[in-house]
């Protein structure tokens, strides 16, 4: 049996946004941290730390998943992506965070990379979702600024844009 | 907020878990999903010394189908028994009340038996698990015990497992019998302010109710029905002694509990 020992760095191998990490960290390390402090990669934000508010979300294995519930050492294994995957290589915005920007689905901005990892989830599955079955999505996210309305709308037209039903050249003009 | 220090074992078979279970008692924990003990880790409510992850644990990932029942393993996420696809057939009420248990970005990492296990008041599980009559398959180092649902919760995130015990599986009783269920929350997925089950039994109907006294209640209200009905209905509100809290009153409680009984009531005997 390993038992991993409290204080000391324990090693840990996962897939984040594509690439290799092999680390080590405490057992106690939340992979919220993990992921800002160890990584540096401070899209992932931290709001509650209890599961409520949606922020920390990531996908692990392609599932939606609150960083800040889950442990880095659960981790080992898994493929983990952050909003800093939803971008291409030359830091263009992937098509759901362009319809954010199109429909002013942000303003703080504090939620966005949460949501936009349970929206990319739930997309990657199916692209013809239901508004019902995004606001169904939603409730696992607190907004403080929008009232969540241009996030559903924006939603909705990037799934109509990923479905191939409507162009950007034609939203934008 | 972050949880205190703990040691880390990463379970590679059963026994490994048990063993740790037997020589710590309650200074371990096992993690599972994890979703509701790591927030209690991170509000240091609980602060075990060492954590016992059983997610690996192949033997510990099926729901298997038997006459009159169906056993979920401790390592079934929510989402997965969500997915399964004889949910709808063979276990319409927890299909029904499933997508009411925390959210998609929490289902996704919960499981069914972790959920049994943290025994909140107002959790949806608990509550199909005492409607449908179901079993809880508990394991130690000693033996393998099975225990009736309405056996097994004892107060709020109070249980009859002992400290060398881990929960190995649920076993819900399957039915095609009629089924409802309600909930009402103030954000869906949020704890629930009440959540009532009805099932359709041998002999009339029980209304399961979580959310208002300290455990998941189940009674059976045979064939009453018209003021008969209201009047047992009434005495059941006040009998789960509802509390004020800061979600709501204990009249309101006692209102859901008396209006919704009776639409769900409605609905599995129309």
């Amino acid at each position: 049996m390993t038992r991993m020992a409290a204080g000391q760095h324990q090693r840990i191998r996962f897939t984040l946004n594509g690439e290799a990490v092999d680390r080590a960290c405490e057992p106690r390390l939340l992979l919220t941290d993990f992921i800002r402090h160890e990584i540096g990669a401070t899209g992932t934000h931290v709001g509650c730390e209890h599961g409520i508010c949606g922020a920390c979300t990531v996908t692990i294995d392609g599932q939606p998943a609150r960083a800040c519930l889950t442990l880095t050492l659960q981790v080992e294994g898994c493929e983990v992506r952050t909003i800093e995957g939803l971008a291409d290589k030359q830091g263009r915005l992937g098509v759901l965070q362009s319809a954010f920007q199109r429909q002013h689905a942000l303003q703080c901005g504090f939620c966005t990379a949460g949501i936009l990892m349970s929206l990319d989830a739930l997309f990657a599955k199916r692209t013809d979702a239901t508004e019902a079955e995004i606001r169904d999505v939603l409730t696992g996210h607190l907004c403080r600024c929008t009232g969540y309305a241009p996030i559903v709308r924006a939603a909705l037209e990037a799934a109509a844009e990923l479905r191939g039903e409507i162009h950007r050249e034609v939203v934008d003009a | 907020m972050k949880p205190a220090a703990f040691d880390y074992v990463r379970a590679e078979s059963l026994d490994e878990a048990l063993e740790v279970l037997r020589n710590e008692g309650s200074n371990a924990r096992i993690i599972a999903g994890g979703q509701s003990l790591m927030p209690m880790l991170n509000m240091r409510l609980a602060k075990p010394r060492v954590l016992v992850d059983i997610m690996r644990l192949e033997g510990l990932r099926n729901i298997t189908s038997s006459p009159g029942s169906i056993a979920v393993g401790a390592a079934i996420r929510q989402a997965e028994l969500l997915e399964w696809p004889s949910l709808d057939r063979e276990l319409k009420l927890v299909s029904l009340a499933l997508p009411w248990t925390g959210h998609a970005q929490t289902r996704s990492r919960g499981t069914i038996c972790g959920s049994i296990a943290h025994a909140d008041p107002s959790a949806e599980i608990p509550l199909a698990l005492l409607a449908l009559g179901g079993n809880v398959v508990l394991r130690s180092m000693r033996k393998r015990r099975r225990v009736a649902a309405r056996d097994f919760f004892l107060g709020v995130m109070a249980t009859d497992r002992n400290d060398d015990e881990l929960i190995e599986a649920v076993e819900f009783s399957a039915t095609n019998r009629r089924c409802a269920f309600r909930e009402v929350a103030r954000r869906h997925g949020d704890f629930a302010i009440v959540a009532c089950a009805a099932v359709k039994i041998e002999r009339g109907t029980r209304l399961a109710v979580g959310g208002v006294a300290d455990m998941p209640v189940a009674r059976d209200f045979g064939t009453l029905e018209g003021s008969a009905l209201d009047d047992a209905l009434n005495a059941f509100a006040y009998d789960l002694d509802a509390r004020d809290d800061f979600h709501a009153t204990a009249r309101y409680r006692r209102d859901l509990v008396r209006t919704i009984g009776r639409e769900l009531i409605a609905e599995v005997t129309q």
